[in-house]
């Protein structure tokens, strides 16, 4: 498993500090809002989460790999990915108070998805969206297009047949796409050896003739320059890879789930220790370029925008009940114009 | 208006060949459809003129295919991938129901899906359970989607042009009886050499008459056109209504020949249980009851699967004959 940094903060390569002060800030800013989207639905605001807690460094590391025009098809607990686009935390906050400013207009439970950020709204059931973002990667190379695809999923998602035959024609076509399987160990309560009985899922891609490679999923730096391969291999034409990230779901499947049934407390302690933030901060704190002042003080800056944003976005009026009845078609059929004037009489 | 005769198959070509013609976004891929010109020949020589960027073999992969036209649609690509049999869209269900169908409605709006699955079911032509099943009803639960299912060459190029040129999902339904069986009234037919489009969600008056309504759509048209001639040398006027558009449903045209001949018979090729005729006949029976003289006959494929051996196939199946003695019962 490939791994640059240590869990002490020792690195096999020494990147750009800019670049690592900013994936820690977008990694903190990812947990806290994670933390905060958790509270909210505890309070009855929005409907449900699926935290992404312990699973920042694979999903930042990767995004930053990226090129602003590249496109990102995520599934739903992808937050960290979100937050490392730039997507301004109001946009992600308005989409889980299903809000009037709400892109997807109360239609989705995924955390966000968004065209003009370049992330094609996630679906729900797991895998469904991989022959999509195999399409879209293939249309890139079609319009000749320099761009690429990086496309998210978890553990699970590789033992449905979406998955398989995705990666098939990835591989028979050479699309231009990055795969990152999340390995988070758990698909809601069943572990990743109910799943396959392969040690590392980035083996799988050998049956589809590409290179598979697994990181330390903890490890925002491997992440990182994984994908940057892999993003650049992709650029040049010379088709997919699959990056396996193994890492951890500290938190519940989603709010609805209770995780407790089905893990013991030791393991997640295991995985705490583990923590790709404490790492990242271990190793600038080792190289001088953060201090422990610093930091308290982005957690505490990272809290107050937070908070204050979700402020701002509860001013936002809610979505109107006639909205449910748009988007079914590019031009509403007649039966559609006839409930339409139906639902306005019952209100 | 020039014009002449084409088949089924032929016209469909020309539909997809005009349309890549016009449009560089046009692209076609499924199972067989490149090289071979499809099993059916429908694409065929689509390799030979547009190159193997446009035309391509894919993999034996029902679920990707339908989930690389989503893709390919979502970048402003407008695919035409084919299903070989309407029986293996169930692998794709997932990708077209879950997927396809919602994705203008979940994104808010953001997105849409100009793409056109065709496939065809190949009732009467003695295939058995698992190569003629004709599935559309199944698919009129998933709003967002479009089925149109054509019954001549006319209708097969006008519709196949304007799906393509849609901005929704469509599900293209092609008869293989149509294909081959030259005795069916939709196998040939004539087709201006301009070009035409025929909107999506229009039904087809495609005879007109006073006593009964027959509602037939797809390999069921001509045994309706056959049957409405047999019928009035009988002194039987029989109205023959194409659906061609199975979702959305003109309901319209429907209510309006109801209205007129005051009797109703939907005859077509789901199975009676859950049929397209039983949403045809429920929405007549809510709009148009007091227009009806009769109680309406519903004329499908019994609730089992298809028999493979010929002669059996015609028992099991919607034909003339059937139609005839529901009408001439009917109009006693």
């Amino acid at each position: 498993m490939y791994q640059v940094l240590s869990p002490e903060g020792f690195a096999e390569e020494e990147l750009d500090p800019r670049l690592l002060l900013s994936m820690y800030r977008d990694m903190v800013y990812a947990r806290v809002l994670d933390r905060w989207l958790m509270r909210l639905q505890r309070m009855g605001k929005i409907g449900i989460h699926a935290p992404s807690e312990g699973q920042e460094a694979a999903g930042v590391g990767t995004a930053y790999a990226l090129g602003e025009n590249d496109w990102i098809f995520p599934l739903y607990r992808e937050l960290p990915v979100f937050v490392a686009r730039k997507v301004p935390i109001s946009d992600i906050v308005n989409r889980n108070l299903s809000n009037r400013a709400d892109p997807l207009k109360g239609r989705d439970f995924a955390v966000y998805g968004d065209i003009k950020y370049r992330i094609v709204p996630a679906p729900i059931p797991v895998a469904v969206h991989i022959p999509s973002a195999v399409g879209f990667a293939l249309s890139l190379k079609y319009k000749k297009l320099s761009e690429v695809v990086i496309n998210y999923f978890g553990d699970g998602a590789t033992s449905k047949g979406d998955f398989h035959e995705a990666l098939n024609f990835a591989g028979v076509f050479k699309a231009p796409i990055v795969f990152v399987c999340v390995n988070n160990q758990y698909a809601i309560s069943v572990p990743v050896s109910r799943q396959t009985a392969v040690e590392r899922l980035s083996v799988k891609a050998v049956a589809y003739g590409f290179e598979g490679v697994s990181v330390d999923g903890n490890d925002v730096v491997a992440c990182y320059l994984a994908a940057k391969r892999a993003v650049e291999k992709a650029r040049r034409g010379e088709g997919p890879t699959l990056i396996e990230a193994v890492t951890y779901r500290i938190g519940p499947h989603t709010t609805a789930d209770d995780p407790s049934r089905y893990r013991d407390d030791e393991e997640v302690e295991m995985w705490r220790r583990r923590d790709p933030i404490t790492r990242l901060r271990s190793h600038l704190l080792r190289r001088g370029l953060w201090s422990m002042d610093e930091d308290e003080k982005l957690w505490q800056t990272a809290e107050e925008t937070i908070r204050k944003t979700i402020e701002e976005c509860e001013k936002n009026p809610p979505l109107p009940p006639e909205s449910i009845l748009e988007d079914v078609y590019a031009t509403p059929p007649w039966h559609l114009i006839e409930e339409r004037e139906e639902f306005s009489q019952l209100r | 208006m020039a014009t002449r005769e084409l088949t089924y198959v032929e016209a469909l070509n020309e539909a997809l060949r005009e349309e890549m013609r016009r449009d560089d976004s046009v692209i076609v891929f499924g199972e067989e459809v490149a090289a071979a010109g499809g099993v059916y020949k429908v694409t065929k020589d689509l390799l030979k003129e547009f190159g193997p960027k446009r035309v391509l073999d894919t993999p034996i992969s029902e679920i990707a295919i339908v989930g690389a036209a989503i893709g390919a649609a979502l970048n402003g690509l407008r695919p035409v991938a084919e299903i070989m049999f309407f029986d293996f869209v169930g692998i794709a269900f997932d990708q077209l129901v879950t997927h396809a169908s919602k994705m203008r409605f979940m994104s808010g709006g953001q997105v849409k899906l100009p793409l056109v699955i065709r496939t065809q079911y190949s009732l009467g032509r003695s295939y058995g359970s698992q190569h003629t099943q004709f599935l559309a009803a199944s698919l009129l639960q998933a709003p967002g989607l479009k089925i149109v299912a054509p019954a001549t060459p006319y209708d097969a190029k006008g519709l196949l042009k304007s799906s393509i040129r849609d901005d929704d999902p469509v599900l293209f339904v092609e008869s293989g009886a149509l294909y081959v069986n030259r005795s069916y009234y939709g196998y040939r037919g004539p087709v201006p050499e301009e070009e035409y489009l025929i909107p999506l969600g229009k039904a087809d008056v495609k005879r007109v008459g006073d006593d009964v309504t027959i509602v037939a759509v797809s390999r069921t048209v001509s045994e309706a056109m056959a049957a409405a001639n047999q019928l009035e040398e009988k002194g039987v006027k029989a109205e023959v209504v194409d659906l061609r558009t199975i979702m959305p449903m003109d309901y319209e045209t429907i209510i309006n020949s109801v209205k007129k001949t005051n009797r109703l018979v939907v005859a077509e090729d789901s199975v009676k249980t859950g049929g397209i005729s039983a949403e045809v006949a429920s929405h007549v029976c809510e709009y148009a009851f007091e227009y009806l003289e009769a109680p309406i006959v519903r004329l499908n494929s019994p609730p089992m699967p298809a028999p493979q051996a010929s002669e059996l196939e015609k028992k099991y199946m919607v034909s003339a004959e059937k139609i005839v003695n529901a009408v001439t019962k009917l109009v006693k």
